[in-house]
């Protein structure tokens, strides 16, 4: 299941990669030297990362760990960060014309974590500006191209993270997922994308789009991959108010190549009915029937207040996006403009006027008109409250079943330039993944199978804090999926 | 004032008791750091930072709730309050809110004040918890002439606890003594160091005559607010006199100039956005931790005047004063306890060391560091053994409050009471030569006996006691008449 840029040693697992390590640590060199290579020959077409680290820092980076007592649970992995997620040192974009010069002076907890257990960062990857987007097309320096055919897009808002996972331009990647971005594009590049339960991960130092939604996320070629990043950099964080006090840790354990129970999994109506293209469809029904031949019961259930699940996410999500967004205004930081003899008011108008694109101000303009005087209770009040309603639906359901599985996207990965225009269009790609981060559950792409050549994402959900348990049915689907 | 006056305070009391800033860990003494240096991510708002909150806060402003006996709310909940202003770092505060079925920390306090012998009741509509902002400066002092302005951030995120109260001051006088009682409970529950500056500002609406609400902004002590309201509505009468009418807007108070000016800037109304903030969950506040800090409140103003006129037999008045400063009253315990005579010391404080602090301007911690208990005693000392007169020590006490001098070093100069008889009669001879007109009517009418003592005492420029003087003249004028 893997692109034509990736190379043998390029695609290796992390579990290989520390082996092979282990037993002589000059192989980690030529392993970067491998995927190093493949960068040189695709990343101009790819274009997966804004800033990538040269070689030669990555190498001493090695060098410098290959020293320390213990290599860690990375083992030397080179890890792709989306450009949202604070870098100490390493600028910081968020996709955006407003940050392209912003360097920020800490490291987000997650990359703190990835640092002390042996990842090595190799880049900051391609994104949606401000996470704002489902191609990855909206960036405001370019846009990455799927690896499976280049003439799609890989999804996004995380598109860059994916395709440098998907095409071995890094080992594995953190994304980030408000209302799909990590699972899009896990989904349309044929790689395993996590978004764990809300406040699973930190998210110091992840900049902000959706705050009640955001969630940062690994990207992995394999389930197993995906678990081991997320046992590194999940866990409670002082410095996230929203971060949970519970353990973790123990993912890698659930990822085994056989059901851990026979599990009751829900498949919602809605989430595989309208607009399902054929070929998808199909694929997804021959997974069910593999389920079932390994003794899993996969039950149809309803759940009609998924309509509501669109607008009420975009509601949400831009109210919060006009208030997080404010900060930037070229006074402290990004773009930077002459003040002197000038009304701060001005200096603000042309700052946000030229640092931000067309899509970002559309959804501040959305965001700042929910929240005004006299529209709120209609808008951002009752949002909430659908909200809520659905985190209710979600509780009944897993009240019954274990987990429920669905697609990930309805569609086949869009070619470049088909939806970008229609924003309607563009956000009901969303549409099966929104109301998992409404209801701030775990849910995880799975690469399910292929149609013309293209992958299919399946997504696996459950109630909170079961990633051990998806983990574990997205292992074993991606054990049966070619049987 | 026979005018129809009403006035409602807005108080934003920094606690400047924490030891850091309201949401990180910055030192919340930013006043001696130079500018921009006691700041960190979360207060400078930089891209993927997050609020944490500072617990203590909120034990403070359960205190403060308790003190002004509000009804305090079961839960903490935070919103966002937007507007752009290049002192705000995030372009939001955060702060609390009472709409939407959200609320500030507490509601419906009440606090009684005395005007001229009157008790009332103020109602406290609301008490806030909200992060201060950063502080502008102009190099010219004023946005006026001046080409630039300069930011500093030391004291952005500072915890502010913001007093509403209802309209319910019929004078500025009221206004005044409500402010100076609440600084005195802020004092006591060691919330605020009221002395700093910045520590204690106010904002101020007022009507007159049931016209529209002029907001006064930046008053920065008690005296202040009464000068700023005195002149507030001066300018308002004038302005009905002449046949205009008041138009509803935002003043400044400059206090160099002892007036209020026009804001430059028209402020939005009502369009702040506030949403709940998503970094923030609401934390519960149980009755349990109400009932402890309850429990745990140190002796609040009322209650301390009462037990110090009592104990130590000083008047009601004079309690009253005391209270107003708690460094004032500590420092009279502490000095009455150490050396006696509570009623003497009351009075040194109350009338002397007030009045010559005020007069010159001088920061009332420094006043009493000059007249510490040890100077203090030593003058009481001199003083009941006669080694100085009542006027004398008067004197003394306004040399070491303005100057700084040691109590020996006036004595030894010489400037002691003239206790030996022989001395005053000496001088008492004197002025008895050379005002013969004065001594024959004396001798027909005792009234007139003041100009003669008056006249030895500034022959012995008051060191005299004016007891011995007295006597002595009336002895000398009882051999004159019978000569």
């Amino acid at each position: 299941m893997l692109p034509p840029q990736c190379t043998q040693v390029a695609s290796i697992s992390i579990r290989t990669l520390r082996k092979r390590v282990a037993e002589d640590p000059d192989f980690l060199f030529s392993y970067i030297d491998e995927v190093y290579s493949v960068i040189e020959k695709y990343e101009h077409r790819l274009r997966a990362y804004i800033t990538l680290r040269p070689k030669s820092e990555v190498v001493e980076e090695a060098e410098r760990l290959l020293k320390s007592k213990e290599i860690g649970p990375l083992g030397g992995a080179l890890v792709a960060i989306k450009d949202n997620i604070s870098t100490k040192g390493i600028r910081t974009t968020c996709g955006s014309k407003m940050l392209e010069s912003y360097v920020p002076p800490y490291d987000a907890t997650v990359v703190s974590k990835i640092k002390e257990s042996g990842g090595i960062i190799i880049g900051k990857t391609n994104m949606d500006e401000f996470a704002m987007g489902s191609t990855t097309e909206n960036s405001a320096f370019y846009p990455t191209l799927n690896p499976w055919d280049y003439g799609r897009v890989p999804g996004g808002s995380s598109g860059g993270s994916a395709v440098a996972v998907a095409a071995c331009e890094a080992t594995v990647a953190l994304g980030s997922d408000t209302g799909g971005s990590i699972r899009l594009p896990a989904a349309y590049t044929g790689t395993v994308g996590i978004k764990p339960t809300y406040g699973l991960v930190s998210r110091y130092g992840l900049i902000a789009y959706g705050s009640s939604l955001d969630q940062i996320g690994p990207i992995a070629r394999y389930v197993e991959d995906a678990a081991v990043v997320l046992d590194v950099i999940s866990g409670h964080d002082p410095r996230d108010s929203t971060s949970l006090r519970v353990r973790t840790g123990y993912f890698r354990d659930y990822v085994v190549d056989y059901p851990l129970k026979n599990y009751r999994v829900a498949v919602i109506e809605e989430m595989v009915s309208e607009g399902v293209d054929r070929g998808v469809m199909k694929v997804f029904s021959k997974l069910l029937e593999k389920l079932e031949g390994r003794g899993l019961t996969v039950e149809f259930k309803r759940m009609p207040l998924l309509q509501y699940s669109l607008p009420t996410y975009y509601i949400i999500a831009m109210a919060e996006a006009s208030s997080n967004l404010a900060r930037y205004d070229g006074l402290k930081y990004g773009v930077r403009l002459e003040v002197e003899g000038k009304l701060w008011t001005d200096v603000y108008r042309k700052a946000r006027m030229l640092g931000f694109g067309d899509e970002v101000k559309r959804r501040i303009l959305i965001g700042t008109y929910v929240l005004s005087e006299g529209l709120y209770e209609g808008y951002y009040l009752k949002a909430a409250k659908v909200r809520r309603l659905l985190y209710e639906e979600f509780t009944k359901l897993f009240k019954v079943y274990d987990l429920a599985i669905s697609l990930t996207s309805p569609i086949l990965p869009p070619r470049v330039g088909e939806v970008i225009s229609d924003p309607i269009k563009l956000y009901s790609l969303d549409i099966n993944t929104v109301p998992i981060n409404l209801a701030g559950l775990p849910a995880l792409s799975v690469p399910g199978g292929f149609v013309e050549g293209l992958p299919v994402g399946i997504q696996v959900f459950g109630p909170p804090l079961s990633e051990g348990y998806i983990l574990n049915l997205a292992r074993v689907i991606e054990v049966i999926r070619d049987e | 004032m026979n005018n129809d006056v009403m006035i409602g305070l807005e108080v934003h009391a920094q606690i400047t008791y924490l030891r850091t800033k309201l949401f990180c860990g910055c030192s919340s003494n930013y006043r001696e750091n130079p500018p921009n240096t006691n700041v960190c991510p979360v207060c400078l708002g930089l891209p993927g930072s997050l609020p944490v909150l500072n617990k203590a806060a909120l034990e403070k402003a359960i205190a403060l709730s308790l003190a002004l006996n509000c009804k305090i709310s079961d839960k903490l909940l935070f919103v966002r309050k937007h507007y752009f202003y290049p002192d705000l770092p995030k372009n939001y505060q955060i702060s609390q809110y009472d709409r939407y079925g959200l609320t500030p920390i507490a509601v419906n306090g009440e606090v009684t004040i005395e005007v001229d012998n009157k008790v009332k009741t103020i109602r406290i509509r609301r008490i806030n918890i909200e992060e201060d902002t950063g502080r502008i400066v102009y190099p010219e002092r004023s946005v006026l002439g001046s080409k630039y302005a300069l930011i500093d951030y030391n004291r952005a995120g500072v915890a502010l606890l913001e007093i509403v109260t209802e309209p319910d001051f019929r004078s500025p006088r009221e206004a005044r003594v409500f402010l100076d009682k609440l600084g005195s409970i802020l004092e006591h529950l060691e919330i605020t160091d009221t002395s700093l500056e910045g520590a204690l500002r106010a904002d101020a609406n007022v009507s007159v005559n049931g016209g529209s609400r002029i907001e006064i902004k930046n008053i920065g002590s008690p005296k202040d607010l009464e000068k700023a309201l005195n002149y507030e509505i001066a300018r308002q009468l004038n302005i009905i006199k002449s046949g205009g009418t008041i138009e509803r807007e935002t003043r400044h108070w400059i206090k160099e100039k002892g007036i209020t000016v026009a804001s430059r800037v028209k402020e939005l109304e009502g369009e702040y956005r506030y949403f709940p903030d998503p970094d923030l969950p609401p934390i519960p506040i149980s009755k349990g931790l109400i009932e402890l800090i309850s429990k745990s409140l140190p002796e609040l103003p009322d209650s301390r005047a009462r037990r110090i006129a009592k104990e130590y037999g000083v008047s009601d008045y004079v309690a009253s004063v005391l209270v107003l400063h708690k460094k004032l009253c500590d420092h009279f315990e502490h000095s009455s306890k150490v050396c006696g005579n509570p009623k003497l010391i009351s009075s040194l404080l109350v009338n002397d060391l007030l009045r010559w602090v005020d007069e010159a301007g001088i920061p009332l911690a420094v006043g009493i560091n000059r007249l510490n208990t040890d100077r203090l005693c030593k003058l009481v000392h001199y003083f009941s053994n006669g080694l100085i007169s009542i006027k004398l020590l008067k004197d003394y006490v306004r040399q070491v409050v303005l100057e700084d001098i040691n109590p020996e070093e006036l004595v030894s100069r010489g400037l002691t009471t003239i206790g030996e008889e022989e001395e005053i009669e000496k001088v008492v001879d004197d002025v008895f030569k050379e005002n013969p007109k004065a001594v024959s009517d004396a001798i027909k009418d005792p009234k007139a006996i003041n100009f003669l003592v008056g006249q030895v005492m500034r022959k012995t420029k008051g060191r005299a006691d004016p007891k011995l003087v007295n006597e002595i003249i009336r002895r000398r004028l009882a051999e004159y008449g019978l000569k």
